[in-house]
């Protein structure tokens, strides 16, 4: 068996006659922090969409432990532990925030059949959600409904979501962003958290550059629907392509 | 939080002590028998409140709960009423197998109903519920089945056993139905607070996220369709023991109407709105109809777009929204009213 936990083969994906993702070929090593970049429109979110089973490919395979998983309905991908947050928040807005998290813990269990007890005294998942909820920050907020919450701590509430679900693969699209400045530090101590407690693998598209050039291992550089460039952040930070299809000046400049 | 439950469950009990005793108090205040004339009239105008009652909250678990819009929910009502009509007048059955049989079909049914539908949703999934219940309605209708159905005069005269009879046994006739509607409400309180019920509201609320969490999400709605369209062909059911018959209109569009305008009225998603939508509905028509003669519907039209103005989410909806601050101002100025008279 490979190091890739999960390995895209030629995944194309059209909206029309546009090319959203063309022919990308990824690989993800297992139990690593992998981030993918690239301008607006280069098909960060559709290849992501198509990796969580969101949208199915024109052309192309995605591969999970090997195995392929290109036609697998989207809600079985949760139990195969493919985990997701959005970069639209994507929550239940009526429901309490508690109960938002309690749902995504409630899903992997096998207690959603159950008509005749009642939801608040399964007390595991409670626990669970309770806990994700303290990773994040905002147990405080548990009773809440979640509609109410500012913009920030529904990012939050998105992420606590993705941890209550306890996948092996967490797919993060843009989760800093929305989420105040003082939130990003916290944000980088709990992946970073994640990454050494568990054996989770991470693939995470951000525009912060910081949080990518401090947290990921490997960064593959999208560009037009085609990979540019992949590499250690280091080896990225110094590609001249890298530097004029994205990065500009500011980066080419001196940071991270 | 604390407190405000115990409250609500006091005001639940309160009313059902209320209701029980009503029967009693009508007597007391008119000093006509309890079994006759007007504690007889208002006990079976209570009967179909606790009727509707169910079936209004039966629709709020498919449209509150679940987010599902149906137009065809008169389909398990009027199927309901049928069942139990034709089986006590032609097969002869007793009252408990007649019932069992009615939500066997009524699961079977809606399981069917569900599969073919929910692969819609939206207002399609609405247009096929609407399209399954005038199917209903025209075979109820089809002169074919004349010798069972009654066909367009419907079935008339269904007997109805002595001990629960609605004209004999009022008085039993009213606490069973009491019974059966509280019962209901539990089964239905129940469901909806189970972990099943939070994943229909999820569903309601993000039907895609769900399914990303992990959920399948026609397997939910499937259950839903059928714990909602048991409980409405109980009210069928009962409709029809009432009655002592089940025509057409049982299965027709404003059947369904009805439902859905119990449940706004009441308040979506929050089981006791409904109920109440159904008593308001129920004794306004009641009313209207004594002072304003048949022209009633209209006014009826003017007060329920009054109430969705300025009740934007139901008797219950809105009360659990504003009833902090209503209350907070009524103190307010109870204090004002008694530092006025301690102070002058």
């Amino acid at each position: 068996m490979s190091d890739w936990i999960i390995e895209t083969h030629r995944l194309t994906r059209d909206f029309g006659s546009l090319r959203a993702v063309d022919q990308v070929d990824l690989q993800v090593r297992s139990g690593s922090i992998h981030a993918i970049i690239g301008p607006n429109g280069a098909g960060k979110t559709t290849l992501f969409n198509l990796i969580s089973g969101y949208l199915k490919p024109t052309s192309g395979r995605v591969l999970l432990r090997g195995q392929d998983i290109t036609r697998v309905p989207l809600h079985r991908m949760a139990h195969l532990g493919i985990g997701r947050s959005f970069q639209i928040t994507n929550i239940f807005p009526t429901l309490t925030v508690l109960e938002n998290v309690r749902l995504a813990a409630q899903a992997r269990g096998r207690d959603n059949f159950r008509l005749w007890t009642s939801a608040a005294k399964l007390r595991a998942y409670t626990e669970r959600a309770l806990a994700a909820l303290h990773q994040v920050g905002l147990h405080e907020r548990a009773l809440q409904i979640a509609a109410t919450l500012p913009h920030g701590d529904k990012r939050r509430l998105e992420l606590a979501i993705l941890l209550a679900g306890d996948a092996d693969i967490l797919l993060l699209d843009e989760p800093t962003a929305g989420m105040a400045t003082e939130q990003v530090p916290m944000l980088l101590e709990l992946l970073r958290g994640i990454r050494q407690g568990t054996n989770k693998t991470i693939l995470i598209v951000e525009h912060n550059m910081s949080v990518v050039m401090s947290l990921a291992e490997t960064i593959t550089v999208m560009h037009q629907g085609r990979v540019l460039a992949e590499g250690s952040p280091a080896a990225i930070s110094a590609n001249q392509a890298v530097r004029e299809a994205y990065l500009g000046t500011a980066f080419a400049g001196g940071q991270p | 939080m604390r407190d405000r439950f115990t409250s609500s469950q006091w005001a639940g009990l309160t009313l059902i002590g209320g209701l029980i005793i009503f029967p009693f108090v009508v007597s007391l205040f008119t000093g006509q028998p309890v079994e006759s004339g007007v504690p007889k009239f208002w006990q079976g105008m209570l009967i179909q409140v606790f009727i509707l009652a169910v079936f209004a909250m039966s629709y709020d678990i498919l449209m509150g709960y679940t987010g599902i819009l149906s137009f065809g929910h008169a389909l398990f009502f009027g199927t309901g009423a049928y069942t139990i009509g034709i089986l006590l007048k032609h097969a002869g059955w007793d009252l408990g197998s007649a019932l069992l049989a009615v939500i066997v079909i009524a699961i079977i049914q809606s399981l069917i109903v569900g599969l073919l539908s929910l692969r819609v949703s939206g207002v399609y999934f609405a247009m096929v519920t609407l399209a399954f219940a005038q199917m209903f309605f025209l075979l109820a209708e089809a002169t074919d089945f004349r010798q069972w159905t009654g066909a367009e005069d419907g079935l008339q005269s269904i007997p109805v056993p002595a001990w629960i009879s609605p004209t004999t046994e009022r008085l039993r006739f009213y606490y069973v139905t009491l019974a059966f509607a509280i019962i209901m409400y539990l089964l239905a309180r129940q469901v909806v607070n189970s972990p099943t019920g939070r994943v229909m509201m999820a569903i309601r609320d993000n039907e895609t996220r769900a399914k990303v969490l992990g959920y399948h999400t026609l397997t939910f709605k499937l259950i839903a369709i059928t714990v909602s369209g048991v409980m409405a062909a109980l009210a069928g059911a009962f409709n029809a023991l009432w009655n002592l018959n089940a025509n057409p209109a049982v299965l027709g569009v404003g059947t369904t109407i009805n439902a859905l305008l119990m449940t706004i009225i009441g308040g979506v998603g929050s089981l006791i709105g409904p109920m109440l939508g159904a008593g308001v509905i129920q004794l306004l028509g009641y009313w209207l109809n004594v002072f304003f003669g048949p022209s009633w519907p209209l006014l009826f039209g003017i007060v329920y777009i009054l109430i969705v103005l300025f009740l934007p989410y139901g008797i219950v909806g809105t009360w659990r929204l504003r009833s902090a601050g209503w209350l907070a101002m009524w103190r307010e100025r109870s204090r004002s009213l008694i530092r006025f008279f301690n102070h002058p």
